[in-house]
């Protein structure tokens, strides 16, 4: 299969078409507007819908109205935008409706720095919107996993009728490199009986809303929500282990961070220090069981967590842990991106004070 | 024996909450008979927004989504464009359309986005319980302004109609309401051509109804009927604002 070099932003959004979306709905912010101009032209050729909308907030209520009525659709957004979104993200939760939403994440709170970092974490695996609800996370760390997984966030979308977040920095969107366009064949998904596209024959009116007047009725709502998170969290973790076999300290990275931890962990291998990464792929669920298999082993003596934040991630991988080995930290924000050497530094003074 | 009433089949055959004398039910009723007559139940899609028709969803015959507060025009928007030749409408009270939704229904006018809008102007959040809305007319009490809105502090009231008549994506704009028969009828027909007018694809529709809130307003419904003749009409006059 043939080798194409991509732009980061350009390539999830090409995914997505390729995925089967039908509709996109944005709004400008950096570092992602290479997504809605790239959707702008490609997605009507796939006779598909691009509106450029008045806000992020329009925005991800058109996806709900897309989705609604049983179009594949999503939106992008960087940050403060996709703080705006959470409304709407709630909404799909609770109305149980499908959709993708790609975070470029970039430096924060407010309107914080245009470069790349990791500061949404918590609102993106702890639901970020109001209510007890949960959105999967995925988070590539190069452009052919971004690709690949576009078409992930759609199938899982759609079997679990949830919405499914994209998170990446801003590195992944703005950088180029090789893709190779796979087939996806996909999954059997459920048929979407739900969806309010007019009855059209159909016995019973289709009505798609997250309110529930009676308590019990919410209650129970919830408690179905429940159950399909759970299965979520069986079926659908995902990780990647590098260099673990052996490995006394592990390093834990997503996105651009786990790729300098790499190359970071093969410096220290050149220095007889046995470190390897573990990289979460799906930030939600994250892959607590198998990190907590991996701290009872006995060789590994010692965690930590590098992120593009000021430690997010890290209460996760705690929670993994739960207590059996120390966990470091070691984090850049504000758009900084750390340097090999200096987690290879963070590394060494964490062996010196006691492996 | 000859049939001289019944129910519209565009309502489902459900019992409405609405407080007696409240606009709401009448109008969700002259929708359903457009849909009827027009042939629309099995194509259309409502979507309903936050206020107290929340439920219009499970009382019309159509497939209806229920919006965020504020957001109809915008989940309406991907839904028409997604669903180009299907009946599409927005149902919104005046808390949500003119306040919190201001900036959805602006933009799907200036889009000219091809469904209908039914507004539905009490001039009062009813939901809540009878807080000021962007059309509580000066010296109206509501909760929130006890001894009546005043122009210092919260500004006067928007003729919403005319306000989006301005843009271009508007083709119809009408103000009616539904206060004895004639009205009624009257509204019927602003109901009937604004659907006419999307089915033709020819822009944005939209039809402001000056309804009564008995119950916010403290009164009961015939002096409701009458306050909304005599206040509101005057301000917000009713009939044809524009039509291209
Ligand atoms: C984001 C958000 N803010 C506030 C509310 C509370 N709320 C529910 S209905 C409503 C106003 C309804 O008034 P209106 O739109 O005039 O409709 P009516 O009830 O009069 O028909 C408000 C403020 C909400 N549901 N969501
Ligand atoms: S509170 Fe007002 S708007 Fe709501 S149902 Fe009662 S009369 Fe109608």
């Amino acid at each position: 299969m043939k080798r194409e070099i991509w732009k980061g932003s350009e390539a999830i959004a090409e995914a997505a078409i390729r995925a089967g979306c039908r509709g996109f709905f944005g709004y400008p912010i950096t570092p992602q507007n290479e997504i809605p101009e790239y959707m702008s032209v490609r997605m009507p050729a796939a006779g598909g819908v691009f509106v450029q909308a008045e806000s992020e907030l329009a925005a991800i209520n058109m996806v709900y109205g897309a989705a609604a009525c049983g179009v594949r659709a999503m939106t992008s957004s960087s940050s403060p935008g996709v703080s705006l979104k959470q409304e709407g993200i709630s909404y799909m939760a609770g109305a149980e409706l499908p959709g993708v939403i790609v975070n470029v994440m970039r430096g924060g709170p407010g309107l914080g720095s245009i470069q790349p970092a990791q500061g949404d974490y918590y609102q993106a695996t702890r639901g970020g919107g109001n209510g007890d609800y949960r959105t999967v996370v995925l988070a590539p760390a190069s452009l052919q996993e971004a690709a690949d997984l576009m078409f992930e966030a759609f199938d899982i979308a759609d079997q679990y009728r949830n919405p499914v977040v994209v998170l990446v920095d801003g590195l992944i969107a703005q950088m180029m490199e090789p893709i190779v366009w796979k087939e996806h064949p996909g999954r059997p998904l459920p048929e979407k009986t739900w969806a309010a596209d007019g009855r059209r024959g159909r016995a019973h009116n289709n009505f798609v809303t997250s309110l529930f007047m009676d308590a019990p009725d919410c209650e129970a709502h919830n408690l179905a929500l429940l159950e399909k998170y759970k299965a979520i969290e069986a079926n659908e973790c995902r990780w990647e282990e590098l260099m673990l076999d052996d490995a006394e300290l592990v390093l834990v990275a997503y996105g651009t961070p786990s790729r300098v931890a790499q190359t970071a962990v093969e410096h220290l291998r050149s220095q007889n220090i046995k470190a390897g990464v573990f990289r979460p792929i799906t930030l939600w669920p994250f892959p607590y069981a198998r990190l907590r298999e991996i701290a009872a082993q006995p060789q590994v003596k010692r965690f930590m967590a590098v992120e593009m934040s000021t430690g997010q991630m890290v209460d996760d991988v705690n929670l993994a842990v739960a207590g059996q080995k120390p966990v470091a930290f070691y984090g850049r924000c504000g758009g900084v991106i750390p340097h090999v050497s200096e987690i290879e530094g963070a590394v060494l003074a964490a062996w010196k004070e006691g492996l | 024996m000859t049939t001289i009433y019944r129910k519209s089949k565009g309502l489902q055959d459900v019992p409405m909450h609405y407080c007696p004398g409240c606009s709401h039910g009448i109008v969700h009723k002259l929708i359903a008979e457009v849909m009827e007559e027009m042939d629309l139940i099995q194509q259309a899609i409502a979507i309903c927004p936050v206020g107290c028709s929340v439920f219009a969803g499970s009382y019309f015959a159509c497939d209806a989504i229920e919006a965020a507060h504020g957001r109809a025009p915008a989940v309406a928007t991907a839904v028409k464009r997604t669903h180009p030749n299907q009946p599409v409408f927005t149902y919104q009270g005046d808390g949500d359309l003119a306040s919190i939704g201001a900036a959805e229904i602006v933009h799907a006018a200036m889009r000219g986005e091809h469904f209908t809008t039914i507004f539905i102007n009490n001039a009062i959040y009813g939901m809540t319980g009878g807080q000021m809305a962007p059309t509580t007319l000066l010296g109206q009490r509501a909760t929130t302004a006890p001894g009546g809105r005043t122009k210092e502090q919260a500004g006067c009231p928007m003729r919403v109609a005319e306000l989006l008549s301005t843009l271009e994506g508007l083709v119809y704009a009408e103000r009616v309401c539904v206060v004895d028969i004639p009205h009624l009828n009257q509204a019927k027909r602003a109901i009937r051509k604004a659907f006419e007018k999307q089915m033709a694809g020819e822009g944005f529709t939209f039809v402001e109804v000056l309804a009564a809130c008995p119950t916010n307003w403290g009164m009961d419904p015939i002096g409701a009927n009458r306050w909304l003749m005599e206040h509101m009409a005057e301000y917000y006059p009713l009939g044809v604002v524009k039509e291209v």
